[in-house]
């Protein structure tokens, strides 16, 4: 296995590692929210679909990553903004 | 990527901070207060990794990328602004896009390399275009299923699990001989074909109660296979992504599933929707039921009130009403918080935004651990539009289908107060114990109208009390 190889799996295996702790803390309140922000995270693949198109290659992909990531930064916010403390937030 | 020029040194530079805004982004999202930060920072990681992108050295035309960038914005913002009520069936719409955008790269990827792919090259690719296939398939049906365009009610057959693992087994086996010899070019289409085929199978059995695990899961589906795409263009930032996103939908299924007492591995291998009971005929048993007028001189008389909505409520578009009920309700200065159980809705989390947007302050809405201590010391508990998950047989009962279940327990409040509209047994056609119990009063009518007449009554005689 080339170094490249090991060093991309060893990033998985810590990214995975802090997705888990850092999620974990994401309170249910905001599930909906957590699932249409990583969704447009995800969207970064928008990045391989770039390349491919800038090679003329493959254009549908990169119409399908950005329909994902700006309609899910946009309802991501939307919900967000609906939330709000009472008077004093608790916690 | 093994020798680095001056500009790529860049990119990776670029990369590297939008990980870590990514990090951010979702740490950020752990309490309303910071979330809107979360999102932003998650907008400039994103900002920075297209620009960073877009100095690639291999794009030779930028028109497509133009054309593609400004389609999808074109196509995004209406999906950004649909109701609060359809952010399931949106979101399993995007799980799809997704899901297709990598399956088409990974496609495109495996044409140019063929026939000299590397191994563990092939073996990525394959998961993630399989993944992807039936992510891509799966989900355009729970959106259907979602929005109503396809039945909701689960579709089975006899060896329904057999025909599905032979299927998902083909696709491996395929998968396994495209890795021994990339140039077999005729196998490819196979295998996406029949991932495609698998994903509506695997949709197929599932009813609409089950909604939430099985978006969580596609979810999770589709952040591991753009995590195998990383792998494949040996993008760090795409893995990181990836595992975030993987790892999120991978804690919600869990948290899911434990909510519906399945297994993991039942969730996995798609053991949904097999919660068909044989509903034995009950013997009509007395209920007792109560008018508006009543239930406003409860209410109104008690200190402490949970508020259990269930998917019924959101059908009904009760939101609004429910909140002038709360409005009402502490003017009178009675304690009102809604209890809110992990599978109420149709997603994850979808009926504290349905709250939310219909204005009720968001440290009012608990789970289900935060009202079960307090439900002794609670007067009043009402549930409007759910049915199982107040069941107390999941409690009580081990004959039960449901038993082992977590429930809001609802029947140790003082008085209960379902309103529904008949008797009819819920999702799980399992009758609910609840309603026969002493200290509960049925309220038959629709939600949205008997809502609005218990408001009524209370601002009709708001000088009493």
């Amino acid at each position: 296995m080339k170094a490249d190889l090991i060093s991309s799996l060893y990033v998985f295996m810590l990214a995975a590692f802090i997705g888990f702790e850092v999620i974990r803390r994401v309170s249910p309140l905001l599930h909906t929210p957590l699932m249409s922000l990583t969704n447009a995270l995800d969207a970064i693949a928008v990045v391989g679909a770039i390349i491919l198109a800038g090679e003329q290659k493959s254009q549908l992909s990169t119409i399908l990553g950005t329909s994902n990531i700006v309609g899910g930064f946009i309802i991501t916010d939307r919900m967000l903004k609906m939330f709000k403390a009472s008077k004093a937030p608790k916690q | 990527m093994t020798s680095l020029g001056g500009g790529e040194y860049v990119i990776e530079v670029l990369y590297i901070i939008s990980a870590a805004l990514f990090i951010l982004s979702l740490k950020w999202l752990s309490s309303p207060a910071t979330a809107r930060r979360g999102v932003f920072a998650g907008e400039i990681g994103m900002a920075l990794a297209i620009i960073g992108t877009l100095f690639y050295k291999g794009i030779v035309d930028y028109k497509w990328i133009a054309i593609g960038l400004v389609l999808g914005t074109i196509i995004g913002v209406p999906l950004g602004r649909v109701a609060m009520t359809a952010v399931p069936q949106r979101t399993a719409l995007s799980h799809a896009f997704g899901a297709l955008c990598v399956t088409l790269v990974g496609t495109a990827e495996y044409y140019q390399r063929t026939p000299s792919v590397p191994k563990f090259t092939m073996s990525v690719l394959s998961l993630e275009v399989i993944l992807g296939a039936l992510t891509f398939t799966g989900s355009l049906m729970a959106a259907g299923k979602l929005q109503e365009i396809l039945p909701q009610r689960p579709i089975t057959y006899k060896g329904q699990n057999f025909v599905n693992l032979a299927m998902l087994l083909v696709a491996i086996v395929i998968a396994v001989t495209l890795v021994r010899d990339p140039s077999r070019t005729a196998l490819y289409p196979p295998m996406v074909l029949i991932s495609l085929i698998f994903g509506v199978m695997l949709i197929i059995p599932i009813g609409g109660a089950d909604m939430p695990t099985v978006i969580s899961l596609l979810n999770s589906y589709a952040g591991l296979s753009a995590a195998a795409m990383g792998f494949v263009l040996e993008s760090k930032l795409l893995i990181v992504a990836g595992a975030l996103d993987g790892a999120s939908g991978f804690i919600l299924s869990v948290n899911m599933s434990k909510a519906m007492n399945r297994s993991f591995t039942n969730v996995l291998f798609g053991g949904f929707g097999q919660l068909q009971t044989t509903a034995a005929a009950q013997e009509a048993r007395p209920v007792r039921s109560a008018t508006a007028e009543e239930a406003a001189a409860i209410l109104s008389a008690a200190g402490k009130v949970v508020i259990v909505p269930g998917y019924g409520m959101a059908v009904a578009q009760a939101q609004h009403k429910v909140r002038e009920l709360y409005d009402a309700l502490t003017k009178r200065g009675v304690d009102v918080t809604f209890g809110i159980h992990p599978v109420a809705g149709r997603m994850p989390g979808h009926m504290n935004v349905l709250l939310a947007e219909a204005d009720i302050p968001y440290d009012k809405l608990l789970d289900m651990d935060q009202v079960n201590g307090d439900m002794p010391q609670t007067d009043v508990a009402l549930v409007i539009g759910a049915n199982d998950v107040t069941n107390p047989a999941a409690r009580n009962d081990h004959s039960s289908p449901i038993y082992g279940m977590p429930i809001i327990d609802v029947d140790k409040a003082h008085t209960v107060m379902v309103i529904k509209r008949s008797m009819a047994p819920g999702f799980a056609g399992i009758d609910n114990l609840l309603y026969y119990l002493d200290n509960n009063l049925m309220l038959f009518g629709d939600a949205k109208a008997f809502v609005g007449n218990i408001v009524k009554e209370l601002s009709g005689n708001s000088g009493g009390h």
